[in-house]
């Protein structure tokens, strides 16, 4: 650690911040592309103050690191732009087979199952091709594992490990949350061990995930599985029961988003030669507050969101005619940067 | 009568004029806002595709202002549709709601039910009256459909976001406020030139993306969370092959040479889907197969959940995707649909067609047929 204090002050860094709904995940990149550091926060339903936090821990650990780019992605991907100053704003798909592509080019498919959204990546030859993303129903996703872990009264890092103890996984009924609990609980009336139990829900969970998510798209290997709940031993295994071969998890599995959008952004800003946006660590001492109005100025009522820092407004959106939008973190047309989207 | 209709995209304007002209006082409803989805599903049931729920919502809004009578459109055929006019009926009776509805729809047997509703709009006005007023809403019809056609292609190279929506906004207005042939004529010209001389950058690279899917959710920007804007402003020209007055035309009008039509859309079809499903499923698929020959980088295919013609379009688009190399997004929409998950999925497939296009250097037609099919190229 100390020899890494000791370089980090001459070589270049990137930033990836990665803001999900149950996860925020900031990442350093160096300038090879290596993944340097990562900090895996709970959002809490507070994107800011988790955006601030993870910066104040980078920061912490490595007090004079030259962040020579940011880029965000996620859910909350503008808001954190705003926040730390954003060079790229990019959508969680692209920045997943950024990610995937740069450590395993021969990469085919990504299975990536988050906290509430679970997605599917296909990609031939560095491209991708084809994509899906849960849409009505959040079944099959982190939530619901830690959930049933919660009420099983297993720590939910335990999790994977006591599924993969299982000698006749049950047959849980997985297509609805609500039914399946239903079920796992008759389940275990009816005096089936817990690994049993547990294995079964990891088999459910991936059925569930390739005839919803997975449903007509096709799955050739290497197959990368990535997201929070790639951690969990029985979910790889009840994968690979399913596909028949091998998948890969990543050494970063977790936080494959935010390294992602720090490769795009590193891309980005060696590519065009620019400055970063990065409004520097400062900012996770900066008060931040975020407010919403009405427009009544025309028939469609816009919601407009106002962010200030310390009282200064930085960001702005929401409005369809962009009256209101007097610095807004404009979208990047992918066209003017097609050799950014090249993986390789 | 105070008359009022259930919004779909521009439909306001031509069907204003059609109302006032033959003597009604027209009452417009407020632009579909979030409190218009709200009314609607409070009333409509649940399993009912979107366009119910917003008509209900638009009806509401229109009685607050004093509407009296309510003109929509029938149907015939498998979709749902068809139905809604008579369901929505049963609806605004049951809420006490008390409002006349009167029922435009193709003849399934002879035209007399047709013609004695059109006889409660039109009584006591002359013939004249009634050409020019029909005239007058063609000319607006198709003036609308002519300049949003153009913003399609502009908005993908405006230099400042949002620019080109304004033109085409204020195009619409003078459209609108014109009362004569003539005047409509004048205002589409300066909407066109006007459009044409929105600041642009010709230089820029553009993607070419087709629009397919059920006709109200294409035209109706409030549940398609305004989907052609987003891509426009991504740098995309948007094609599609479904406009209000086609559908006018086709639906109301001419549906007795249904068959003819239905022709044309088989052909192209053909490899893939061999008969009518009902709404607009036959067109999803051979407007897929037309555009794809066009030389598109790739297909949105919308939809209202729960869309069952919509749903044989989507199991078959799959199969055209692979054919032509296509990529196909399908974006369903609801009352729980969020803009966030449209955006993101919009985003991740607009870069998905960037990098195939950096990827090829070219549209990724090359591999793909270049006739709708063998099966009738002869």
């Amino acid at each position: 650690m100390t020899s890494m204090r000791a370089s980090c002050g001459t070589q270049d860094f990137y930033l990836g911040i990665d803001v999900g709904s149950v996860s925020t995940n900031l990442v350093v990149i160096s300038g090879a592309g290596e993944v340097y550091h990562k900090e895996y926060l709970r959002t809490k339903g507070r994107p800011i103050p988790a955006v601030q936090t993870g910066l104040a821990r980078v920061h912490q650990k490595f007090p004079d690191i030259k962040i020579k780019g940011v880029g965000t992605t996620g859910s909350g991907r503008r808001l954190a732009a705003a926040i730390a100053g954003g060079d790229v704003v990019k959508n969680e798909i692209t920045a997943h087979a950024a990610a995937a592509t740069h450590f395993h080019p021969d990469a085919q498919t990504v299975i990536e199952i988050g906290g509430q959204d679970s997605k599917i990546i296909i990609l031939r030859g560095g491209v991708v091709t084809d994509f899906a993303m849960n849409t009505v129903c959040a079944a099959g996703t982190g939530s619901f594992l830690d959930q049933q872990a919660a009420r099983l009264g297993i720590p939910i890092a335990e999790f994977g490990q006591i599924a993969l103890q299982a000698k006749n996984p049950v047959r849980i009924a997985g297509r609805c949350t609500v039914f399946a609990e239903s079920d796992m609980i008759h389940k275990q009336q009816m005096g089936h061990s817990v690994p049993d139990i547990l294995a079964g829900l990891c088999a459910a969970m991936v059925r569930n995930y390739l005839n919803n998510v997975g449903k007509g798209k096709e799955i050739r290997p290497t197959v990368l599985f990535q997201g929070g709940v790639a951690a969990n031993r029985g979910m790889c295994k009840a994968l690979e029961d399913e596909l028949g071969y091998p998948v890969v998890v990543p050494s970063a599995f977790d936080v494959m988003g935010a390294v992602g959008a720090a490769l795009l952004a590193k891309r980005h800003i060696e590519e065009n030669g620019v400055k970063t946006s990065f409004r520097g660590f400062g900012v996770s001492q900066a008060h931040y507050s975020a407010g919403s109005f009405e427009c009544s100025r025309c028939a469609n009522h816009c919601e407009i969101v106002n962010i200030s820092m310390d009282g200064k407004l930085i960001a702005r959106w929401g409005s369809r005619c962009g009256l209101w939008e007097q610095e807004e973190i404009a979208y990047q047309s992918p066209i003017d940067h097609l050799q950014e989207l090249c993986y390789h | 009568m105070k008359v009022t209709f259930p919004h779909m995209g521009t439909a306001y304007i031509p069907f204003r004029a059609l109302i006032k002209g033959l003597g009604h006082e027209v009452i417009v409803a407020p632009a579909c806002t979030q409190r218009t989805l709200s009314l609607g599903t409070r009333y409509a049931p649940e399993s009912a595709c979107l366009p119910l729920k917003i008509n209900i919502g638009n009806y509401l809004e229109a009685a607050e202002l004093g509407a009296e009578a309510i003109v929509m459109a029938g149907g015939i055929g498998p979709c749902r549709f068809g139905f809604y006019a008579y369901v929505q009926q049963e609806i605004l009776r049951d809420i006490g709601c008390d409002m006349e509805m009167i029922i435009l729809e193709p003849p399934a047997s002879g035209w007399q039910p047709l013609l004695a509703r059109l006889r409660r709009l039109t009584k006591g006005v002359s013939a004249a009256q009634i050409a020019r007023t029909l005239r007058l809403t063609w000319a607006k019809l198709v003036a609308c459909d002519r300049l949003e056609q153009l913003s399609l292609t502009v908005r993908a190279y405006e230099i400042r976001k949002g620019s080109t929506t304004k033109v085409l906004q204020q195009a619409y207005q003078e459209v609108d406020r014109a009362e004569s042939v003539d005047m409509v004529t004048r205002a589409l010209r300066d909407g066109l030139a006007n459009l044409h001389l929105v600041p642009q950058d010709r230089g820029r690279q553009v993607l070419t993306i087709g629009v397919v899917g059920e006709i109200y959710t294409i035209l109706e920007p409030f549940v398609n969370f305004r989907l052609e804007e987003q891509l426009g402003e991504m740098g995309v020209v948007v094609r599609r092959k479904i406009w209000l007055s086609d559908w006018i035309l086709h639906h109301l009008v001419l549906s007795a040479f249904r068959k003819q039509r239905e022709a044309g859309l088989f052909r192209w079809a053909r490899p893939y889907l061999q008969h009518f499903v009902g709404g607009h499923g036959l067109e999803s698929v051979a407007h897929t197969v037309q555009l794809a020959n066009g030389g598109v980088d790739g297909i949105v295919h919308i939809l209202p959940f729960t869309c069952m013609p919509e749903i044989v379009a989507q199991s078959i688009l799959p199969s055209v995707g692979e054919d032509y190399q296509l990529p196909i997004l399908t974006v369903v929409v609801d009352e729980h649909t969020g803009i966030a998950g449209i955006r993101t999925r919009l985003e991740a497939f607009v870069d998905l067609l960037a990098s195939t296009r950096a990827k090829t250097g070219s549209h990724s037609r090359s591999g793909g047929l270049l006739t709708p099919a063998a099966g009738h190229s002869r």
